[in-house]
């Protein structure tokens, strides 16, 4: 086990510069999840963490040692493909084992190693199958196993359950998370599934465009997104943005929106009059009241649980969460408030979060 | 049950039944046979026919000109007491293998070269090319020309350096006559097995690489661990073609040295032409090329075990 420290990492591919200076710490058994959008440079900064890919400036340190230069066997990490990177001549034993044959190790000692961790993952009586013989389910599972036969200090897992159906991921998620509380072997997780960051992480590292975003618990990153972009990746369905300007109205504060509609609010992050702003306020957050914003009610799909229901408002398309058994129809009209509680308010330009004062 | 079992029964009851040929022609089990059929005439008419006819001829005195008769044996009890015989069973054999080996360690270099991130890549890969897609007989008759006794380029350039003092004479010494015509088979083939092997190696996912380089396998350990192993199903395919070609190669031979000097480079196909189309001894030749066919169905059945699908490749369960 190991902390490890990524500073001032970037890297650039030719002329092209696909991470922009990243920092970030992970503590020492920390399960830490990088979440973005494909493209964001999560897999490249993972791939640098490995040693696939060579680090253009900063310095990546792993239990405290600069490991920039070192080959990834000298790194003591080990990597789940998302494609699990099975081998697909050898058995699921000799898979597991397959570190350990290359560094020599006596074949009880392999074959000891292979059974505690089949054990732990449940594979004892897969193990003379050949990876076409699996489930993607049991593919995963052995491409786990042969992360946890090498005991490493760190674990990489590359969108590990992208392949799986949407079941058997969510059964996997769970696997997982028990496997880290049980091994507490410091993990490196990357993703561009916000639940599986939200449900999985200890610490959520939330990239855009190759940079950070923000770095938090998962939380206290659905609770105070550090931006825009934060506010509407995380959390499912995406938080609701209303842009428009602010004004206060007969001494209280109001957001109107292009068309003229006003959102009437309970604190305003400043005072002054006609400055624009972005108001972010999440689904279940946004109530259907007597008064408020005018809504025009589009798609309506019950969940059982909870009620979707997408609205057209002042020229913004809105989802709306609601757990009542309130059923409208298309075309009904609704009237909208956001929780004052609940509220988000991003600069207009920047998309930086605003405190309300 | 019952009624499932009994329903076609009692529907061929009530619709007339069809004629014998016309089930035949509809019946599944038979359509398959139909539509192999115009494959299989081809297959025999030109393949099996001539061979049988081959075979039936090296049992014959035929000559040109003369439809012969059945003698039995004669031509091969003959053909083993031939001197140049033997001599051409042995170079065959030693061309084959030479030549083979030769082609499959160059050709694998290639492949695992090209398969690297290398500038001009697609450039490269088509140089390489160049021999396969030569005309064979054009690039012997170049070989006959880099070998010939005078105007060897070979002997020119080493005589300007100043190494040598005469000629080189390639193709009218014995044992240099048979390492350059080995020398040119091993040129025109190498493209063949360097492209295939290639293809094969593309198959393999670079995740996998990734992974077994994370596991700490060196690049010698990822080559004999996962290349290797993944790529043996080609390889079979690759080196029982390069050597079917190879044993049965007759235009280097022919163009280069037509089987001299005195037969040190016939080959099996060389001495069988000279025999029976030179010679005008068809039999005899027919005898020379039907003993052609042992050995290359050993290749052939030697390769059939190395392709059997190992138990990796297959898939379902267990």
């Amino acid at each position: 086990m190991a902390s490890v420290d990524i500073v001032g990492v970037r890297k650039a591919f030719g002329h092209v510069e696909v991470v922009h200076g990243v920092d970030v710490t992970i503590n020492d058994g920390e399960f830490v999840i990088l979440v973005g959008p494909s493209g964001c440079g999560k897999t490249t900064l993972l791939r640098m963490l490995a040693g696939l890919e060579n680090v253009t400036s900063g310095e990546i340190r792993i239990g405290g040692r600069v490991v920039n230069n070192l080959p990834p066997k000298l790194r003591d990490i080990a990597m789940v493909f998302q494609n699990y990177a099975l081998y697909p001549h050898l058995t699921v034993g000799q898979n597991m084992g397959f570190s350990l044959k290359l560094k020599k190790a006596p074949l009880s000692e392999i074959a000891a190693r292979v059974a505690k961790a089949a054990d732990i993952l449940g594979l004892q009586s897969l193990l003379e199958r050949y990876p076409r013989q699996l489930s993607g389910g049991q593919r995963q599972r052995v491409a786990m196993g042969r992360a946890i036969v090498r005991d490493p200090q760190v674990f990489l897992f590359d969108e590990p359950l992208s392949n799986l159906d949407a079941k058997l991921r969510v059964a996997m998620r769970a696997e997982i998370k028990e496997l880290h509380r049980r091994l507490a072997t410091t993990t490196v997780y990357v993703t561009h599934d916000q639940i599986e960051a939200m449900t999985m992480a200890d610490k959520i590292v939330v990239m855009h465009n190759g940079l950070v975003e923000q770095i938090g618990a998962p939380l206290e990153l659905y609770d105070r997104p550090a931006n825009q972009f934060v506010a509407g990746f995380i959390g499912s369905p995406a938080m609701n943005f209303l842009k428009g300007t602010l004004n206060v109205i007969g001494g209280v504060p109001n957001l109107t929106l292009a068309d003229g509609a006003r959102v009437p609010l309970v604190k305003a992050p400043f005072s002054s009059d006609g400055r624009p702003l972005i108001l972010g306020v999440r689904p279940e957050n946004l109530l259907v009241a007597a008064e408020g914003l005018e809504a025009e009610v589009g798609v309506v799909e019950p969940m059982g649980s909870e009620t979707q229901i997408a609205v057209k408002a002042g020229g913004h398309a809105l989802i709306c969460l609601i757990r009542d058994r309130l059923m409208p129809k298309t075309g009904d009209m609704l009237r909208l408030l956001p929780e004052p509680a609940h509220v988000h308010f991003f600069e207009a330009d920047s998309g930086r979060r605003i405190e309300a004062s | 049950m019952t009624s499932l079992a009994q329903s076609p029964s009692a529907k061929s009851a009530s619709v007339r039944a069809p004629g014998a040929a016309a089930r035949l022609m509809a019946h599944r089990d038979w359509l398959g046979f139909w539509f192999m059929l115009p494959a299989a005439l081809i297959l025999i008419s030109l393949l099996v026919y001539p061979l049988g006819l081959g075979v039936w001829l090296s049992f014959t005195n035929a000559t040109i000109g003369d439809p012969g008769k059945f003698v039995g044996l004669d031509n091969y009890s003959w053909i083993l007491g031939d001197a140049t015989f033997l001599h051409s069973i042995v170079f065959t054999l030693a061309y084959t293998l030479i030549a083979s080996s030769i082609k499959f360690a160059l050709g694998l270099y290639l492949a695992l070269l090209l398969n690297k991130r290398l500038p001009f890549k697609a450039l490269v890969r088509s140089i390489i090319l160049i021999p396969f897609v030569v005309p064979t007989v054009l690039s012997a008759i170049a070989f006959w020309w880099i070998f010939d006794a005078q105007f060897s380029i070979i002997s020119w350039s080493l005589i300007k350096l100043g190494l040598i003092s005469h000629n080189i004479d390639f193709l009218g010494d014995p044992m240099l006559a048979r390492a350059c015509v080995i020398f040119a088979n091993i040129w025109r083939g190498v493209p063949f097995v360097a492209i295939t092997l290639l293809a094969g190696l593309q198959t393999v996912s670079p995740s996998l690489y990734e992974a077994a380089t994370i596991d700490g396998a060196t690049p010698w350990q990822n080559f004999r661990f996962i290349t290797y192993p993944l790529l043996t199903p080609i390889i079979a395919v690759v080196m029982t073609f390069s050597v079917l070609f190879t044993f049965t190669d007759f235009q280097l031979i022919w163009v280069m040295t037509r089987g001299g000097p005195v037969n040190s480079t016939h080959l099996m196909t060389t001495l069988s032409y000279q025999r029976a189309i030179i010679g005008g001894s068809l039999g005899e030749g027919a005898a020379i090329s039907t003993s052609m066919i042992p050995f290359l169905l050993a290749a052939i059945l030697f390769s059939w075990f190395g392709l059997q699908r190992r138990k990796w490749q297959q898939g379902g369960q267990a």
